[in-house]
């Protein structure tokens, strides 16, 4: 079962998730600040982190933020809805999802699993290594290089971009996207697509303003390459 | 009500011309009734009664003047031709009997020299007897009135009269010939003499005065029209003021307040329109404040209660697993709490929600979407749909792509199928079809229907409010009691509409090119919710876009 940092200013919150989780056979590591949760990060070892944004002293924001300098750990933001600009800049700094509260714990837990589950591996022919223009994706390892370089890609960024090029050329709409790799529902805030690609061309493309992997069809959607 | 209900086109209704600006209030808003009573504007009825005035003075002037002039230039050459004619034809008197016709003449003949102020044509008629001084025997200017005048017994002076004939005026003068018969008496002798004097002269000198008046009164008129023009700007420069001020006060701009000129009755009215003024705009600003606290507050306590909440419902799993191993009371009590618990945070999202959308604070983030596969899925992910029986029923073309927000389109589809599940009656139906408004703007057309007895006429108009109950007793509804109020934030906020009816007051329009396939059966009953939205709820910059 995963480990899961939890960091939540509100005690409430805070044992409810952790109780929560616990029950569901989580081994959960609570921290009330930014700092405490930073500090435990080294010790505690966690699979995923769950994040409050408003947090007092380091916020939630540079918490992501600082995590993501040498880190690809899976984060997930709680956040309360219509807090708009917050989840932005989460996501913006490196946050693969974002849960609303309140919550039920049976929600909290889909996210971490959809965020933790390993892709599948690509059916029968075609080959766990793909060469697409200059990245190697490696869909059994689970990593992508360009150009010989190893590319540090948060999972929600593996993710898009392994379920993209799983299918070259093909147009996915936003909410296809977030029902496939972010397994939520149809309806989902489809500004976590965007922020994703955005982040993810950053690393892979060699000119994030004219983008040669990942494309835009505007009023469609995204899809990889032709190259 | 939130702003953007309020119908923007109403701002945009022509105003009345500026011709009919006699009324401020009543021009804005009835301006039909206004034209067809006033014909004129403010300005042309201003000019129109400085020039009548200036008209009626300048012509009763120049009327009483010409009458007095005409007067004393006529009566002044009549008294004259009356007296020396009388002292004439006394003169003659006793001389003239008996008569003589052909002495009589050269009497006429005299008389008629000595005519004062001009020569007479002089006419005697004694019974059958007609003379003249001229050639004709008769005169036909003397009318049958003068004669029986000059004839009767008590108007032995004579009498005169003034006579038109082919337009041109006589005098004409009628003196009986008397002789004293001794003492004081005097008796006619029968003969009548006439005499008969053109008065063109007269005439035109009249005529001169007629000019000369007129002369002096129409510039006299055209003089009058500037006092005039300038009165009307005067008055009308404020007014127009006034419109433009009363028009953006209207308009939202409170602060909008007229300079004061002067110590009138306009000056008067600016003062009271800026003391009206500011006073609306001290009350809007405290209602504004206070509806801003308010909302403040909802927020602030639907923020607060979110929390503590979060932790609650955290753990009403754990509570539901647990609670079969506890004691009755305790289980049900523990249960009791976690159901609870679930319906408060579904509250307080709404109420959040609400409190998002009256701060205005609500975002649309718009994506190209498929709207039948949108409903579809909305129905599928609430399990409305493939049960036995079907509680909703379907009919939605493919290929209708709208750029929507996906999650409040849901929210709005979810909300009505819901509604129409818990207060009509299934089977439910959902119907998507394109329209064109009457502007032209392409719509989405969702129509949601359910089979139950209808929605209470009283109750029809209050639908969309909050916490509206449409029964007295006060019972707590299924759902939040906020539903449909959200919903209708969320159209509003694409920029759509919503209607709610029934079925049976629903007119079918048999060729509606989108028309229904299945017209709605004669008798059937159920409540009908409309939802238009525009194909294309906003055109904000393409979040890809900038991407790109």
């Amino acid at each position: 079962m995963p480990r899961v940092l939890l960091i939540e200013d509100d005690p409430s919150v805070r044992e409810g998730v952790e109780l929560g989780l616990r029950r569901r056979g989580h081994e959960v590591r609570t921290a009330a600040t930014g700092e405490a949760g930073l500090a435990a990060l080294a010790e505690f070892q966690p699979d995923l982190l769950l994040l409050d944004l408003m947090l007092p002293g380091v916020n939630g924001v540079e918490v992501c933020r600082r995590v993501r300098e040498d880190s690809q750990l899976p984060i997930i933001m709680l956040t309360a809805r219509g807090d708009d600009f917050d989840v932005v800049i989460g996501l913006e700094a490196g946050a693969d999802d974002y849960i609303v509260k309140p919550a039920r714990t049976e929600v909290i837990e889909a996210r971490i699993r959809a965020v933790l589950r390993r892709m599948e591996a690509p059916g029968g022919q075609r080959p766990a290594v793909e060469q697409h223009g200059g990245l190697t994706l490696d869909r059994a390892g689970l990593t992508v290089t360009k150009d010989g370089l190893r590319l540090d890609l948060a999972p929600s960024e593996l993710r898009l971009l392994l379920h993209l090029s799983a299918a070259p050329e093909q147009v996915f709409s936003r909410q296809q996207l977030l029902e496939h790799v972010w397994e939520h529902s149809y309806h989902g805030d489809a500004r976590l697509v965007d922020a994703c690609v955005r982040r993810l061309r950053n690393k892979i493309e060699d000119v994030p303003g004219t983008p040669r992997y990942i494309q835009t069809l505007r009023g469609f959607g995204y899809r990889f390459g032709p190259l | 009500m939130p702003a953007e209900s309020r119908t923007p086109h109403e701002s945009r209704t022509p105003r009345g011309p500026r011709r009919t600006s006699g009324s401020q209030e009543t021009t804005e808003f009835r301006p039909e009734r206004r034209r067809r009573i006033v014909p004129f504007g403010l300005r042309t009825r201003l000019i129109l009664a400085f020039l009548l005035v200036a008209a009626v003075s300048a012509g009763t002037t120049a009327t009483l003047t010409y009458r007095e002039a005409r007067n004393s230039v006529v009566s002044a050459a009549q008294d004259t031709a009356v007296a020396s004619f009388r002292d004439e034809v006394e003169q003659m008197g006793s001389t003239s009997l008996p008569v003589l016709p052909d002495r009589l003449k050269e009497d006429l003949q005299r008389i008629a020299r000595k005519g004062k102020p001009r020569p007479w044509y002089v006419y005697a008629e004694y019974g059958t007897l007609r003379i003249s001084s001229g050639t004709n025997p008769e005169s036909s200017v003397i009318t049958p009135e003068l004669r029986r005048a000059t004839n009767s017994r008590g108007r032995l002076h004579g009498s005169f009269e003034r006579v038109v004939k082919d337009g041109v005026p006589y005098l004409t003068i009628g003196m009986p010939v008397v002789f004293r018969a001794g003492g004081a008496g005097v008796l006619p002798t029968g003969l009548a003499l006439y005499a008969v004097m053109p008065m063109t002269e007269e005439q035109t000198q009249t005529e001169a005065l007629v000019s000369a008046a007129r002369a002096g009164a129409m510039p006299g008129l055209v003089i009058a029209l500037l006092p005039a023009l300038l009165a009307a700007s005067s008055v009308l420069r404020p007014v127009r003021g006034l419109r433009r001020a009363a028009r953006n006060m209207g308009s939202g701009k409170l602060d909008t307040r007229i300079p004061v000129r002067g110590r009138d009755e306009l000056a008067d009215l600016a003062r009271t329109f800026n003391e009206s003024a500011g006073e609306l705009e001290r009350s809007v600003t405290e209602l504004r404040r206070a509806e801003e606290r308010a909302r403040r507050f909802a927020s602030d306590v639907s923020h607060e209660l979110r929390t503590p909440l979060a932790g609650m419902l955290a753990v009403t799993e754990v509570l539901d697993e647990d609670a079969e191993r506890l004691p009755p009371d305790t289980a049900r009590a523990v249960r009791l709490i976690s159901a609870e618990t679930g319906k408060l945070a579904v509250l307080i999202e709404d109420l959040m929600e609400i409190s998002r959308f009256d701060a205005r604070a609500a975002e649309l983030h718009t994506d190209e979407i498929d709207v039948a596969e949108t409903i579809r899925r909305t129905l599928q992910n609430r399990h409305w749909t493939g049960g036995h029986p079907e509680q909703v029923r379907t009919d939605l073309p493919d290929g209708i792509r709208a750029r929507l927000d996906p999650r409040r389109f849901d929210v709005v589809v979810a909300n009505l199928v819901g509604n129409a599940l818990r207060h009509g009656a299934a089977p439910v139906t959902v119907r998507l079809r394109r329209a064109t408004a009457v502007d032209g703007t392409p719509l989405v057309v969702t129509e949601v229907t359910d089979s139950g007895p209808g929605i209470r006429p009283d109750v029809l108009p209050h639908i969309f409010d909050r916490f509206y109950k449409a029964d007295a007793a006060r019972t707590r509804s299924v759902g939040s009691g906020l539903g449909l109020a959200i919903t209708l934030e969320n159209v509003h906020l694409h920029g759509g509409t919503i209607r709610a009816a029934n079925r049976q007051d629903v007119p079918h329009v048999p060729h509606d090119p989108y028309g229904f396939p299945e017209p709605y059966a004669a008798g059937s009953t159920g409540a009908v919710f409309t939802v238009e939205i525009p194909l294309d709820a906003e055109t904000p910059p393409d979040p890809m876009e900038d991407l790109a």
